[in-house]
C-alpha cells in the first residue's frame, strides 16, 4: 500500500474495511451453518469448509493486509512462500495412503502355513 | 546511529524495511503452521475407520471466539487507518478494543482448556468405552494415578453419547458432548485406561493442543506488541508519527495473519 494516502483514500479504505468485517461474520455464520448440513461425501464436506475458509482467508489478506495493492518484492516472497507450501501440501497428499509398516492402517493377520503332514514312508 | 529506512522507502524493494522484516517472517510462520496443517491431515487420513473424534469441542464458544478475533482484525486497521488520518484518540480507543479482544480470546481458551483438562474417557476391560466426568472434576487423572490413589472405584457422570458413535449431524454442536446421564460406581479393577482429553489421550487432542496451544501463544506475543505500542511505546508518536503508525502497520500485518490461521483452524478442528 502506497505511503501517501490522502486523508479521503484512506477514509475510502475505511469503508471497504467494514464491508470486509461484514462479510468474514457471514461467512463464519456460513461456516457454521454448513455443519448442520449434511452430506453423504466427506470429501465435499471438507472441500466446501475448505473454501469458505480461503475466501475468508483472501479477504483478511486481500484487504486488512492490503495484499490486493501491494509492492512487487513482497509478491515475490509470497510466491517462493506459496511454492514450498504447495510442495508441502503436495508431499503430504502423496504420501497419504503410503503409510509406514505394522501401524494401524497396515497391519494383516499372517496365517502361518499348516506344517506339513510328517513323511511316512 | 540511526536505523535507515525507518520510513523512508528503500530503492530497491521500494518499501520500508521493518514491512520486508515483517513478511519474510510471516512467510516463515506459513511454513511452520503449513507443516503442523499436513501433520493434521496425515494423522487424520491414517487414522483407523471410525476413530477419529467428532463434537468433543464446544462449536458455539469457538464461534464466538472466531467472532472476537475478526473483530480484533478490524479494530487493528482501523487504529491504523486512524494514525494515517492523523488521529491519536481514535487509534487508541481501537487499539484498546483489540486489546480486549486478545484477553477475551485467551481467556475463553483458558476456559475450553479447562473444560478438556476435567472430561475423562474410561476405556473397560470388557470393551465398552464412556466419556464424561469424575466427581469432584479432578484434573489430569490417568490410569496410573487410580493406581497410586488405591483408589477402590470412581464415581463418573457418563455422557449422553460417545464420539465413536455414528455422528449426528449439529446434535453435539450445542454442548459440545450432550448431557449427561446418572451418576455410576466404576470399580477401579473393571479400568483397563483412563484419560482426560489431554494430548496423551489420542493423536486428536496431540494435534489440537499443538496448534490451538501455538497459535494461543502468536496471539499472546502480538498482544503484548501491541500493548507496548498502546502504551510505553505510544510516545513515540509525539517525536517521529510516520515511524510510529509503520511499528503499526508491522504489529498490524501480524495480528491479521493469526486471525488468518485461526480462520483455518477452526473450521478443521472444530467442524470437520
Amino acid at each position: 500500500m502506497s505511503d501517501s494516502h490522502s486523508h479521503d483514500h484512506i477514509a475510502k479504505h475505511v469503508r471497504v474495511y467494514i464491508t470486509v468485517f461484514v462479510a468474514l461474520l457471514i461467512g463464519t455464520l456460513v461456516t457454521v451453518g454448513m455443519y448442520s448440513v449434511h452430506f453423504e461425501s466427506v470429501a465435499l464436506t471438507v472441500a466446501i469448509a475448505v473454501i469458505i475458509a480461503s475466501v475468508k482467508a483472501f479477504l483478511v489478506a486481500g484487504f486488512f493486509m492490503h495484499l490486493v495493492s501491494e509492492k512487487r518484492s513482497i509478491y515475490t516472497v509470497l510466491a517462493v512462500t506459496g511454492f514450498f507450501f504447495a510442495g508441502l501440501m503436495a508431499l503430504t497428499i502423496w504420501a497419504m495412503h503410503d503409510f509406514p509398516d505394522n501401524t494401524a492402517n497396515t497391519q494383516q493377520t499372517f496365517h502361518t502355513a499348516p506344517a506339513p503332514a510328517p513323511h511316512v514312508p | 546511529m540511526d536505523i535507515p529506512y525507518t520510513t523512508q522507502l528503500r530503492e530497491d524493494t521500494n518499501l520500508y524495511n521493518a514491512k520486508v522484516g515483517i513478511w519474510l517472517f510471516l512467510a516463515s510462520e506459513v511454513m511452520l503452521f503449513g507443516a503442523l496443517f499436513s501433520s493434521y491431515i496425515l494423522l487424520r487420513v491414517g487414522a483407523p475407520p471410525g476413530t477419529w473424534p467428532h463434537g468433543l469441542l464446544n462449536i458455539p464458544i469457538g464461534t464466538f471466539n472466531t467472532f472476537v478475533l475478526i473483530t480484533s482484525s478490524i479494530t487493528v486497521v482501523m487504529a491504523w487507518a486512524s494514525l494515517k488520518m492523523g488521529n491519536f484518540g481514535k487509534f487508541k480507543f481501537f487499539q484498546a478494543i483489540t486489546l480486549l479482544c486478545a484477553l477475551g480470546f485467551l481467556s475463553i481458551k483458558t476456559f475450553e482448556y479447562r473444560d478438556k483438562f476435567i472430561h475423562y474417557e474410561v476405556w473397560k476391560n470388557d470393551g465398552t468405552r464412556m466419556t464424561g466426568h469424575i466427581e469432584g472434576n479432578p484434573w489430569f487423572w490417568n490410569t496410573q494415578m487410580l493406581k497410586d490413589k488405591k483408589l477402590a472405584s470412581i464415581t463418573f457422570s457418563a455422557d449422553a453419547h460417545h464420539y465413536a458413535e455414528p455422528r449426528k449431524h449439529g446434535a453435539e454442536a450445542r454442548a459440545g458432548h450432550g448431557g449427561h446421564g446418572e451418576a455410576v460406581q466404576i470399580p477401579a479393577a473393571d479400568i483397563k485406561r483412563l484419560s482426560a482429553f489431554v494430548p496423551a489421550h489420542s493423536t486428536y487432542f496431540g494435534i489440537y493442543f499443538t496448534l490451538t496451544a501455538l497459535h494461543a501463544l502468536h496471539v499472546f506475543g502480538g498482544a503484548l506488541v501491541i500493548g507496548y505500542l498502546w502504551g510505553p511505546g505510544a510516545k513515540m508518536w509525539k517525536t517521529d508519527p510516520e515511524r510510529f503508525t509503520n511499528r503499526i502497520e508491522v504489529s498490524g500485518l501480524f495480528w491479521h495473519f493469526v486471525d488468518l490461521v485461526w480462520i483455518f483452524l477452526f473450521p478443521v478442528l472444530y467442524l470437520l
